[in-house]
């Protein structure tokens, strides 16, 4: 199951700097997502895939999930997901201004 | 346990909340920012105080003991950042107040500001290193905002650049701590450093401590910095002057605390990439430094320079060096703050940041011309100010310890310092108006006041380096030997 699960991961990170590396901002975009995608998958994978039953005290059972991890994916996702919205605002509001969402285009601009 | 401690993430965090339901009253905004600010300097003082008195202070985050739970840790070196972290705020503040201009007043700028304090005083208090990841996407998610705000197309183009560059960092920041919990099961950094020496530093963990490595780099501008000169550039000078004298740092206490507590076992692989890295630095730095006729990059491509420099500084890890990096980064964050400060009142003033197009100031502004002329022998590191003590004790441990190349690029790039700034001196101060249309700053003596109160700190610091000195050696001894901060830490 970890190999299959970091299989994903590897194919999500190549997909996704791929897409950051292409010119067109909703591109970049994605890609960032994708990559950002992986690394919780990769926290997720690193403490081991369901190893125990649920961290709680009523469970009696012999071997418990490591909690933390979720905890700290959690964190993460939340983090990702405020800073993906700014991204997109920010990204729109650069289309809006300059007219293209080619990342060449802005550059042009500044020659001028 | 000091529930002192969480009081300097507190109050910016709680300033900012009450800020933005404030967004029309922009007087009362500017009342209570300052109140916190110097709340902020107050209980920055209290912490040195009790530190200095008492040893390493720690608060367990809601009484669970390490390595449960997140840890805050004030040692010397972090109780000292945050202080002057928390002068060089107040000082910025004060700055945006003359300068910074209704309309971005009213569109949160003051809530960003105080969230960007929260996130650098947070990153310099934790003591866990996830902990340190959410800190540092505070404080990036303020500066992003900071940085965009007023929108225009310089400001969207380079926050786009900016963005991206944080935002791959921070992936690969996330992944490094998966690796590593994976490697010890643990992120507190007390633990860590005790799992790393049990462990020893072989195979994986070189490869974690390169990533981090990398990632505090893209963060400190340490070779990485290809982003800095154009994205530093963009925002208005009191935010400039803020993201110069804390960002990079906050990139450099990391790499400085990393280096210094938990990746201390392979110095060869780690600490000679660190030398590597800072000598590129200094030279890249000191290239762009000279290349450039405007304010603004010279300016930026100083902070590089002693980005580099503070890097040797903590390359060669004896306890002498470690002081003057603890020394030269509370001196360069105040005297950087102070070096856009004279930038900001130069440019509104000539109405202009080119630097050919300047000339004649110092009849109009004798007194900024001669703040930046002394300000420039400070950043060189000329005996009697702020610069020379950190310097001195970097360089003279970088010969003893057979660091000689780097030492002497160290000291070469101390005259590219002088030679860039005095350049620009020369240029604004010197001369005749080349300008016929005299922009008169408006509020000249509201910039001055901050501006003086830094220039008096570079003068104090340098004057009695010897009293600075007795708590800079406490924190260089915590850095120098881990035991004492894994101890203070995991003691209960």
């Amino acid at each position: 199951m970890e190999l299959v699960v970091a299989l994903a991961i590897g194919v999500l990170f190549t997909v996704g700097v791929y897409l950051v590396l292409s010119k067109s901002l909703l591109r970049i975009l994605l890609g960032t997502n994708l990559i950002t995608h992986g690394v919780h998958l990769l926290l997720l994978t690193m403490s081991g895939l369901k190893t125990g039953a649920p961290p709680l005290l009523g469970e009696k059972a012999e071997a418990y999930v490591d909690p933390l991890p979720q905890a700290l994916i959690l964190t993460s996702i939340v983090i990702s997901f405020g800073v993906t919205a700014f991204f997109i605002v920010l990204a729109y509001r650069t289309y809006r201004s300059t007219g293209t969402d080619d990342v060449e285009g802005t550059k042009e601009e500044r020659q001028q | 346990m000091n529930n002192l401690l969480v009081l300097p993430l507190l109050i910016p965090a709680f300033t900012a909340v009450i800020l933005i339901f404030l967004k029309e009253r922009v007087d009362l905004q500017r009342i209570i920012s300052a109140v916190s600010v110097f709340l902020n300097i107050l209980v920055a003082g209290i912490i040195v105080y009790q530190v200095s008195t008492k040893g390493i202070q720690t608060l367990y985050m809601g009484g669970w003991l390490p390595p449960y739970g997140i840890v805050f840790v004030a040692d010397m070196f972090a109780a000292l950042l945050v202080l002057v972290g928390a002068i060089v705020g107040a000082a910025c503040l004060f700055f945006s107040f003359a300068s910074i201009g209704e309309e971005r007043e009213r569109f949160y700028y003051y809530p960003f500001f105080h969230f960007l304090l929260t996130g650098v005083f947070g990153s310099f208090l934790t003591g866990d290193l996830f902990n340190l990841f959410v800190c540092f996407e505070v404080l990036l998610v303020a500066s992003y905002a900071l940085i965009v705000l007023g929108g225009s197309k310089g400001q969207l183009r380079e926050t786009l650049k900016y963005v991206l560059v944080n935002v791959i960092s921070s992936s690969l920041f996330v992944a490094t701590l998966a690796y590593l919990y994976a490697a010890t099961g643990t992120l507190n950094m007390a633990h860590l450093s005790m799992r790393v020496a049990e462990a020893g530093q072989g195979g994986v963990m070189n490869v974690i401590a390169v990533l981090l490595l990398i990632v505090f780099s893209i963060k400190a501008g340490l070779l990485l910095f290809f982003w800095l000169p154009d994205s530093y550039s963009a925002p208005p000078v009191a935010v400039r002057a803020l993201f110069g004298a804390l960002l990079t740092k906050v990139g450099l206490y990391a790499i400085t605390r990393t280096f210094t507590l938990i990746f201390i076992q392979e110095p060869g692989l780690t600490h000679s990439l660190i030398a590597w890295m800072a000598g590129a630095t200094m030279i890249l730095g000191a290239i762009g430094a000279l290349a450039y006729n405007d304010l603004g990059r010279i300016f930026n491509y100083n902070i590089i320079i002693s980005v580099g420099f503070i890097a040797f500084g903590i390359s060669v890890a004896t306890q002498d060096s470690l002081n003057g990096v603890v020394f030269y980064l509370m001196h360069d964050m105040v005297a950087k703050a102070l070096l856009f400060f004279l930038g900001g009142m130069i440019i509104s003033a000539s109405g202009t940041d080119r630097l050919k197009e300047m000339g004649g100031l110092i009849r109009r502004y004798p007194w900024t011309g001669w703040m930046f002329f002394v300000l420039t022998l400070a950043l060189v590191g000329v005996p009697p100010l702020s610069g020379f003590a950190g310097k001195v004790m970097m360089v003279r441990s970088g010969f003893g310890q057979n660091h000689v190349a780097l030492a002497l690029i160290a000291l070469a790039s101390s005259f590219i310092v002088l030679y860039s700034l005095i350049k620009v001196f020369q240029q604004v101060f010197w001369g005749g108006e080349k300008r016929e249309e005299q922009v008169k700053p408006l509020h000249y003596k509201a910039m001055m006041a901050p501006a003086a109160v830094l220039f008096a700190i570079v003068i104090l610091m340098g004057v009695g380096a010897e009293t600075v000195n007795g708590y800079v050696s406490q924190a260089g001894a915590v850095l120098a030997d881990p035991a004492l901060y894994i101890n203070a830490v995991m003691k209960e």
